[in-house]
């Protein structure tokens, strides 16, 4: 199986827009190493530096010091095996649906041997009889299906998701949640996501990585033993979102007060 | 019922309008100070707006958007007509304006009528002199603001050029280009061309600029080289601001032809209206004006036909 992470002791300092001042660290010795196929979340405060992480697995930033390797491959770029899914849909305004999901594949001149994935990935995400329409005719929830369609038509190995579905309403959400992880196992596919939502993680994930603030390393690395189908209503379920938002100090002071009485 | 009067009353208007027009040519008496022509040109052109009508209203008849059309657009039409019989009247009825530069309409008509190939000749050189000065304007600016636009080491050497030689207004090139440059025609392509290169370099090099950084990221993560980039995002991308360059671009374009055809030019509609005026014909002038602005009419027409092809993925901007 393809689709294996491995990420040792990555440094990531941003230059301080006030060149007086020190850089900005990121990311302080970053290790991490995800197992193929696997469904991974990275949770964590904001600025953190999750989605520095993920761009840098992405190939959009380089890593000031440390190593990634992708199926034992030095990632320094961009590549066919990665596809990302951004915050935001960002499809292109000036093309439709289905120009845009071939934008990948007309890039790296293999449309015409694989023209036929992008009408398979059209029907993945349910968008078929939107082919021709312009992304701003289309719903928010429409919109990220057809970004994950363009990010997935390629075949990846791994599929980073940068809070893919931060801006949309909370069915939408709920229900593309559903649609991504049929999606994950279909297609055997590794899953790195970055997302600030702790139920979405525990609701989607394999393993759920809590990050500490900036700079940023791993505070807890949290396996989620629970059944597929995921109910979220679930006890377990619950006891899995205290144990990471007491990681993330978020949890209360509810047990303290208890002790005292 | 009183629906359908009313839309018949309303298409009937135009046809009144011009039944009136022509009683008052007839039996007003004139002021005597026109110079008369071979036909009166002025009905002639009323016919053929009242023939225009019917023959909308006839196709109407079986054709609903353009009943609707027409419906819509008979008030507007009366009053032209209306407007043009105001027009008539003073000039040719009354001595209210000096007749040597307010010429009848039967005048005006008449010389676009009868001198129609010697105008179209000019119209064919300055057209000529237009659309090739045009061209290498707006390749050269798309060329140029893609360039400054896109490569930022371009844009730290060449941006402060442009900023400097751009804002000169182009009519302040002609002495030097008429004196530098080999043939007249050279020099007012030239000066057109610059006309358009600036806006045309600007809008696009500043639609570059402003596209959305994550556009460029999304493209990287789908393995496009720089090239393709170049293509497929950031050319598609400022498209809507290189429209703006190229209106603006045709509209200065127009003035800067205006320009050389009235300095040194020996053709063109620009020379052809001062050449009346210094012989104090104004009937030509007049002519020569209408001509221009059919032309540069048709031309922004034609633009925004193209640019809502192009950018049918984007909603209206600017309407014409």
């Amino acid at each position: 199986m393809v689709g294996e992470i491995s990420i040792k002791d990555v440094h990531k300092k941003f230059p301080n827009t006030d060149p007086t001042k020190e850089d900005i660290v990121a990311l302080n010795g970053f290790s991490l190493d995800i197992k193929p196929g696997s469904f991974v979340s990275l949770i964590g405060p904001s600025g953190c530096g999750k989605s520095t992480l993920l761009r840098i697995i992405g190939g959009l930033d380089k890593a000031t010091k440390g190593e990634l390797f992708l199926d034992g491959k030095e990632i320094r770029k961009p590549g066919s095996d990665r596809g990302f899914a951004f915050q935001g849909s960002n499809l292109f305004p000036w093309l439709t649906v289905e120009k845009n999901i071939a934008f990948g594949l007309k890039a790296r001149h293999i449309y015409k041997e694989q023209k036929d994935a992008v009408a398979e990935y059209i029907k993945l995400v349910g968008l078929e009889g939107f082919e021709k329409s312009y992304p701003h005719q289309l719903s928010g929830g429409m919109q990220q299906r057809a970004s994950l369609a363009r990010a997935l038509v390629g075949h990846p190995s791994v599929l980073l998701l940068d809070e893919p579905l931060g801006a949309l309403d909370a069915f939408t959400r709920m229900n593309l949640q559903d649609e991504i992880i049929e999606i994950w196992k279909k297609h055997n596919m590794t899953m790195l996501m970055v997302t600030h939502d702790v139920d979405e993680a525990i609701y989607m994930s394999d393993q759920v990585v809590v990050m500490s603030a900036r700079p940023s390393k791993v505070e807890a690395i949290i396996d989620i033993n629970l059944p597929r189908p995921r109910a979220r209503a679930q006890d377990t379920f619950q006891e899995y979102r205290s144990r990471i938002l007491n990681v993330l100090n978020l949890g209360g002071k509810v047990d303290e007060v208890e002790y005292y009485l | 019922m009183k629906k359908k009067l009313f839309a018949v009353l309303k298409l009937l208007l135009p046809f009144l309008a011009i039944a009136i027009s022509v009683l008052i040519y007839y039996t007003v008496s004139d002021n005597g100070k026109q110079k008369k022509t071979s036909h009166p040109y002025y009905l002639f052109l009323l016919y053929a707006i009242g023939a225009v009508i019917l023959i909308e209203i006839l196709i109407g008849s079986f054709n609903k958007d353009i009943r609707k059309r027409i419906l819509h657009k008979a008030p507007f039409l009366t009053g032209v007509i209306v407007f043009l019989a105001l027009l008539n009247f003073i000039t040719t009825k009354t001595l209210l304006l000096p007749t040597l530069y307010f010429p009848s309409l039967d005048r005006i008509v008449g010389l676009l009528v009868e001198s129609r190939v010697f105008l179209l000749k000019n119209v064919g050189d300055s057209l000529k002199l237009l659309i090739t000065g045009f061209l290498w304007g707006a390749t050269v600016g798309f060329l140029t603001g893609l360039a400054l636009g896109y490569f930022k080491i371009v844009g730290y050497w060449l941006n402060p050029i442009t900023k400097i030689i751009g804002p000169i207004p182009t009519t302040a090139w002609i002495p030097l280009a008429l004196s530098t440059f080999p043939t007249t025609h050279g020099a007012n392509v030239f000066l057109i061309a610059f006309a358009v290169w600036f806006p045309v370099t600007l809008m696009t090099s500043s639609g570059i600029q402003s596209i959305n950084n994550v556009n460029f990221e999304v493209s990287r993560t789908l393995g496009a080289s720089t090239l393709y980039q170049i293509v497929h995002v950031a050319i598609p991308a400022a498209m809507p601001s290189i429209f703006l360059g190229v209106f603006y671009g045709t509209v200065s374009s127009f003035a800067t032809l205006m320009a050389v055809e009235m300095n040194g030019n020996a053709s063109g509609i620009g020379w052809y209206i001062n050449w009346q005026k210094s012989v104090m014909l104004y009937d030509g002038v007049y002519a020569g004006l209408i001509i221009i602005a059919l032309i540069c009419s048709l031309s922004l027409t034609l633009l925004f036909k193209v640019r809502d092809r192009v950018l049918t993925w984007q909603k209206g901007v600017i309407k014409w």
